[in-house]
């Protein structure tokens, strides 16, 4: 490659189709039953197949990054709650994570493995609702909604119990956690945890081999690995296409090396195998789970050096990322030594996996569109922020 | 683990005659980043992707930097003329050290960063992230910046968002257009001096208790008297 001349690039965009007949734009959303929120799809079609797709955001947009940049950074740790709001504890950890690495504070062992558990059990409970979205979604109406929420409650009332609140934890604090495990806690998160093989068992026995689900979602919204990681898809969208990707395994954050666990791939990239992933990493959370549980150590929750009011860390940035249920959270954080984050930055994994939205939409029928959208598995107040 | 001024020397000598430097980031995260000149930005870009590995374009985010006014204090030597108080009133010259205090106005300018990674690499990656960063040349008019979209396409709805919120112009973008705001809005709220405008002024359709405000506001600037003129 001389210097002077432009690289010669595979822009990974997505095909244009001929239609064949008139066109129809369709605006799909924002008020549409089966979209996860305030979205719209504006969408081209040409009898039922999708010629073009323009998804359209910032029904929900409240620039949480510019108040942020207004507050101290303690009091953003609540609005991270709001973000994906299925999984604030996820979103606490990727916040403190970030802030820890700017300030360069250590967190004891025992807060570690409090953060590890809250957040697969956030993991499992999403996962559990996806599919229930999903199937919602493809018609069953009901039944495995109710099934994944039932489970889902249970983990939501050890959260309650630790915290305060149901889905705003706010249970995260820069080196550790804000309160310790209340008495019993543990006894009651193993007795759930050891119920959770046998909803996961009933769910694929209902779902797995359904001939419905396999007809709908095996071969639609099928994902290119190529254009998955130039596209900066993460999370079980990049594992269904085969892409060997878990933060929890490559960058090791926390204390995950200590445990054994499989990352599950997908082999084809459809709905199908998202489907799929999301049961087997539920079940490679419960073994986590089993395996934090009995060895919690004791000790303190939070570093004693971290002093959570008047915070000031050095000039300097950071960037901090984790693998949340839906892919990649990060956080980066520009720090000007004032007690205020110069840029305060989200990285919502949310959006980013929607770049690809029209690419696996186009040429398949407008019904399917719901499901490829569904098998996404988004929630609009991350993407919109 | 190789390190970014290793990864900096191998752009210089693969890619001669770029603009490249490396920005040292004094926290303990120690995550330094290469700032590229906006006209080489695209080759570097295509450099990083396909020779060095890095396929990865995790986060992409813009950062507004005001203008920085320094005061400084200089000690500097000057030959003073002074006339001596007397009879006869000599003026005599000597060397006297004065303290000046000299403003520098350091123009700002809005920033793009990209957090780069190697999926194709792996775990045993011999790579370090990459924190590539660009500048435009002020925060007013020359806002363009080239678009890294045809390298990663991670960064085609951040770069949107850049543009909504922060005004940088990629160039190069195949779908430039607002994202989170409305098409209609004018500014940019993530600049550092944005100011809340008055609900009114933003309100898209305004109607009853907002409608009568923003009538009288209205009617208030109609009534001011041009600069200079008597009642």
């Amino acid at each position: 490659m001389s210097a002077t001349e432009l690289p010669d690039l595979n822009t990974f965009l997505p095909p244009m189709i001929e239609p064949e007949g008139d066109l129809l734009e369709v605006a799909m959303g924002p008020h549409h039953p089966s979209t996860h929120g305030v979205f719209r799809m504006d969408v081209a079609l040409d009898g039922e197949r999708v010629i073009r797709l323009k998804p359209v955001f910032g029904y929900l947009h409240r620039n949480h990054e510019k108040i942020a940049e207004k507050t101290t950074y303690l009091a953003s740790m609540p609005y991270t709650d709001r973000l994906d709001y299925f999984c604030s504890m996820t979103n606490n950890w990727a916040y403190a994570l970030a802030v820890e690495k700017l300030a360069g504070i250590e967190v004891p062992e025992r807060a570690e493995y409090i953060r590890v558990i809250t957040a697969e059990l956030t993991r499992i409970q999403n996962h559990a609702s996806a599919v229930g979205f999903l199937m919602q979604e493809m018609g069953a109406s009901g039944t495995p909604l109710m099934y994944a929420f039932r489970e889902r409650e249970k983990i939501l009332d050890l959260f309650e119990s630790l915290s305060g609140s149901r889905m705003m934890c706010n249970y995260m604090r820069f080196g550790g956690c804000r309160v310790d495990l209340p008495a019993g806690w543990i006894e009651q998160a193993k007795q759930i945890v050891a119920g959770l093989p046998q909803f996961i068992d009933e769910t694929e026995a209902l779902l797995t081999g359904n001939e419905i689900l396999m007809a709908r979602s095996q071969g639609v919204g099928v994902l290119r690995p190529d254009l998955a990681v130039n596209a900066g898809v993460t999370g079980v969208m990049l594992r269904a296409t085969g892409v060997n990707y878990d933060l929890r395994k490559v960058d090791r954050y926390g204390i995950y090396d200590s445990f054994q666990f499989r990352v599950p791939l997908g082999d084809h990239g459809d709905i199908y195998d998202r489907y799929m992933l999301r049961v087997l990493e539920m079940r490679e959370s419960v073994k986590i789970l089993e395996q934090a549980l009995p060895r919690i150590p004791a000790g303190p929750i939070l570093d004693p050096k971290s002093r959570p009011r008047g915070f000031r860390p050095k000039p300097g940035e950071a960037y901090g990322r984790i693998e949340a249920p839906k892919g990649e959270l990060g956080f980066y954080l520009i720090s000007d030594g004032s007690g205020n984050p110069y840029r305060y930055r989200v990285r919502p994994p949310s959006l980013i996996n929607l770049t690809i939205l029209e690419d696996m939409c186009l040429g398949q029928n407008v019904a399917d569109v719901v499901l490829i959208f569904g098998s996404v598995d988004i929630v609009l107040g991350e993407v919109d922020r | 683990m190789k390190s970014t001024e290793l990864l900096l020397d191998e752009l210089k000598s693969a890619l001669p005659g770029v603009e490249i430097e490396l920005v040292m980031n004094p926290s303990v995260s120690a995550q330094h980043s290469l700032r590229v000149a906006p006209k080489d930005a695209l080759r570097v870009a295509a450099y990083l992707r396909d020779v060095a590995g890095y396929d990865y374009c995790s986060n992409v985010t813009g950062v507004d930097w005001l203008d920085k006014e320094t005061t400084e204090k200089i000690r500097t030597t000057k030959t003073v003329t002074r006339t001596v108080d007397g009879i006869d009133g000599i003026a005599q010259a000597a060397e006297e050290i004065v303290e000046e205090t000299v403003k520098r106005v350091e123009p700002g300018c809005l920033e793009a960063v990209y957090h780069l990674y190697s999926m194709r690499l792996g775990p045993t990656d011999p790579h370090p992230p990459v924190v590539l960063r660009m500048r435009t040349l002020n925060r007013i008019d020359q806002v363009e910046l080239p678009s890294l979209t045809p390298v990663w396409r991670a960064a085609e709805f951040q770069e949107r968002e850049i543009f909504d919120l922060y005004g940088i112009v990629f160039t190069g973008h195949r779908d430039l257009r607002r994202i989170l705001m409305w098409d209609e809005f004018e500014d940019h709220p993530m600049r550092r001096d944005y100011v809340d405008p008055d609900d009114f002024e933003y309100e898209p359709t305004p109607h009853d208790e907002v409608l009568k405000r923003a009538e009288e506001y209205k009617a208030s600037l109609a009534a001011e008297l041009p600069v200079g003129e008597v009642r």
